[in-house]
């Protein structure tokens, strides 16, 4: 495994980064030979990595080189596929999310996750779609409800738009809306990380960047890590950058670094489109 | 359509004459198209409406002697001359009632189970078997309601209820094995593979983007299933149980065979009865007189408006649900 993660680099270059001040950055992730398959097929294979709290990490690569199968088993999501299977440690606050005991609906409320499609319960108004993490969690007491779709869909920079109409179906939004409303259901639970696989794919140009705008907002709170197709999104947003290939975890640096001089020849291929 | 297409084809061939304005022929055939598919559709509505005025001339004469009376008492006796048809609209309704109450816990439960917990290599067989009891004749469901289904109700069923739940007056009377409750778990049998099968398909249309949204928010398996299948999907179930609710309400040859035949309302499911469609089937033959004719076409003619109705009502819940959940 080449796996370039020197704390050094990490603290000389934050220097100029957004939390400088912050010199004492906590571990909130660790993951330790990270395997995960499709049956016998070898999707993610013996990934190491750590993630501070509060950071925003981008996993890029060429499509199929594992980043989704990846970002799935930090929230167990990943062995709810039939066959599916994952080995190795992702330990969350000191905590082994893949211990014997640990119960994966309560790892799923610690570690949030919004998806490449925006995913709204049709059934559901947007009220309800924003408290459906809470009333999981046996809340429902109205004053909190309220309070929590206000604070959450001003924090997704959506209360705005549809503060009027939160009665009306979830599905009624558009499709830039509708991600924001499920990145605020995802913060209701309040969750401390939050996974968000290529959240803008499928998003116009206004859109991405709102929620660009948002992402790097919420870092205050959360520690986010995205998969992204988009190198300027990736340089843009992130303070960590991870380099995936048919796998592997290639390199894993401060954002600047992967992208100024990434130490891996495949690394700066990819990055500067040149992958055959 | 595959017809349609062939039609399309055809008339594509009859008019791509020569190479010049390709454009403005397909153009032409399109239409063409459209004007035969608008013909198809009138053609529907003319044949249901002509179905309706057959059904009404046909009746008539028992409306004209009879009145609306004719469908609020439930005097039936050919050689009295007394018809009353209500003791069939009550026959029919609560068989159905019985048939769905016990059917739609079980399909959706079955569709529930072969989308979401069923392990993979079970699937396709139990779908399959599922499939081909929808498509047993109604005969075969009717003798074996009579030789197994009767006589075990009126050993194990009736007694069991009879003993725990006696005091209630929809549980009294001798158990006769024959009656509304028979043909009610007849009707509830028939329809379940068609409700199963549907609710199945619906379930399966639901993305599984949403299952898995569910899950991510802290679900349990269950709560996903409520949260991102069920209230999702319950449009189509209605429209799957109105599917079956139809087959219930017009099923004929098993209802007649175990249901007793016995124009009476009781409120006790033990009871013998009969429905429109049993009381058409029994007596048709044996009609001999014209206002025996009349009167039941005029029966059919009520069977047709309680369908309408229903279905009427059904489709307004499904209407409900889908204009709440898409704006
Ligand atoms: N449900 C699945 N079953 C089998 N193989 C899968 C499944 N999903 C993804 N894969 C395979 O796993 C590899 C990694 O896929 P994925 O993680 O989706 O890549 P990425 O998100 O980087 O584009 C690909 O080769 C893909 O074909
Ligand atoms: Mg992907």
């Amino acid at each position: 495994m080449q796996v370039k993660t020197s704390k050094a680099s990490k603290t000389t270059t934050a220097a100029n980064s957004l939390e400088s001040d912050n010199s004492e950055s906590k571990t909130i992730l660790t993951i330790r030979d990270l395997n995960a398959y499709f049956g016998d097929f070898h999707a993610v294979k013996n990934v190491n990595m750590d993630v501070d709290a509060n950071e925003v990490v981008a996993l890029i690569g060429p499509s199929g080189c594992g980043k989704s199968t990846y970002i799935r088993t930090l929230n167990r999501l990943h062995e709810e596929i039939d066959g599916a299977t994952v080995s190795g440690e992702v330990v969350l606050n000191g905590e082994n999310i893949y211990a014997g005991h640990a119960d994966p609906v309560s790892i799923r409320t610690k570690v949030g996750m919004v998806f490449q499609k925006p995913n709204p319960f049709p059934s559901m108004t947007i009220f309800d779609n924003v408290v459906a993490g809470l009333k999981l969690a046996g809340i429902r007491k109205r004053s909190v409800l309220e309070e929590t779709v206000e604070r959450c869909l001003k924090q997704a920079a959506l209360w705005d738009e549809v503060k009027d109409k939160l009665k009306e179906p979830g599905m009624s939004l558009s499709g830039g809306q509708q991600q924001r409303l499920c990145i605020a259901r995802t913060l209701a639970v309040n969750p401390p990380v939050v996974l968000m696989d290529e959240p803008t794919s499928a998003l116009d140009p206004i859109s991405t960047s709102k929620i660009e705008e948002l992402i790097t907002e919420l870092k205050t709170q959360v520690t986010v890590i995205i998969v992204t197709h988009n190198m300027q999104q990736a340089s843009r947003i992130s303070d960590r950058t991870a380099f995936f290939y048919l796998g592997e975890l290639i390199e894993y640096d401060e954002t600047k670094q992967i992208f100024m001089d990434p130490k891996e020849d495949r690394t700066e291929r990819y990055i500067s489109g040149r992958f055959g | 359509m595959d017809s349609f297409s062939k039609i399309q084809m055809t008339v594509l061939s009859m008019f791509s004459t020569n190479g010049r304005g390709r454009r403005r022929e397909i153009h032409f055939a399109d239409r063409v198209f459209y004007y035969l598919l608008k013909a198809i559709g009138v053609g529907i509505l003319l044949l249901c409406a002509s179905l309706i005025i057959f059904l009404y001339k046909a009746a008539e004469p028992a409306i004209a002697e009879f009145g609306w009376d004719f469908f609020i008492t439930n005097e039936w006796d050919p050689e009295a001359q007394e018809y009353g048809a209500l003791a069939f609209i009550w026959g029919t309704v609560v068989s159905s009632f019985i048939a769905l109450l016990i059917s739609v816990p079980v399909s959706v439960g079955a569709a529930l189970f072969l989308t979401e917990l069923s392990p993979k290599w079970l699937k396709a067989p139990v779908g399959f078997l599922v499939e081909m009891l929808a498509a047993i004749p109604s005969v075969v469901y009717g003798l074996w309601g009579i030789f197994l289904l009767a006589p075990f109700v009126r050993d194990y069923i009736q007694p069991i209820l009879g003993n725990g739940f006696g005091f209630l007056p929809f549980f009294q009377g001798p158990p006769l094995g024959v009656g509304m409750l028979t043909a009610g778990i007849i009707l509830a049998i028939m329809i379940t593979p068609t409700i199963t099968a549907i609710s199945r398909e619906v379930f399966r249309s639901i993305p599984d983007l949403l299952r898995e949204g569910a899950l991510a928010l802290g679900a349990t398996r269950w709560e996903m299933i409520k949260v991102a299948v069920l209230k999702t999907g319950v449009s189509g179930i209605v429209g799957a149980v109105i599917l079956g609710l139809g087959r219930a309400l017009g099923e004929t040859m098993a209802v007649a065979m175990v249901i007793g035949n016995r124009a009476e309302i009781s409120l006790s499911v033990f009871e013998p009865a009969a429905t429109m469609a049993s009381v058409i089937a029994n007596e048709y033959a044996e009609a001999n007189d014209d206002i025996d004719l009349a009167s039941l076409a005029a029966v059919g003619f009520a069977l047709f408006f309680v369908s309408l109705i229903i279905n009427t009502i059904a489709r307004f819940i499904i209407w409900r649900v889908e204009s709440k959940s898409k704006g």
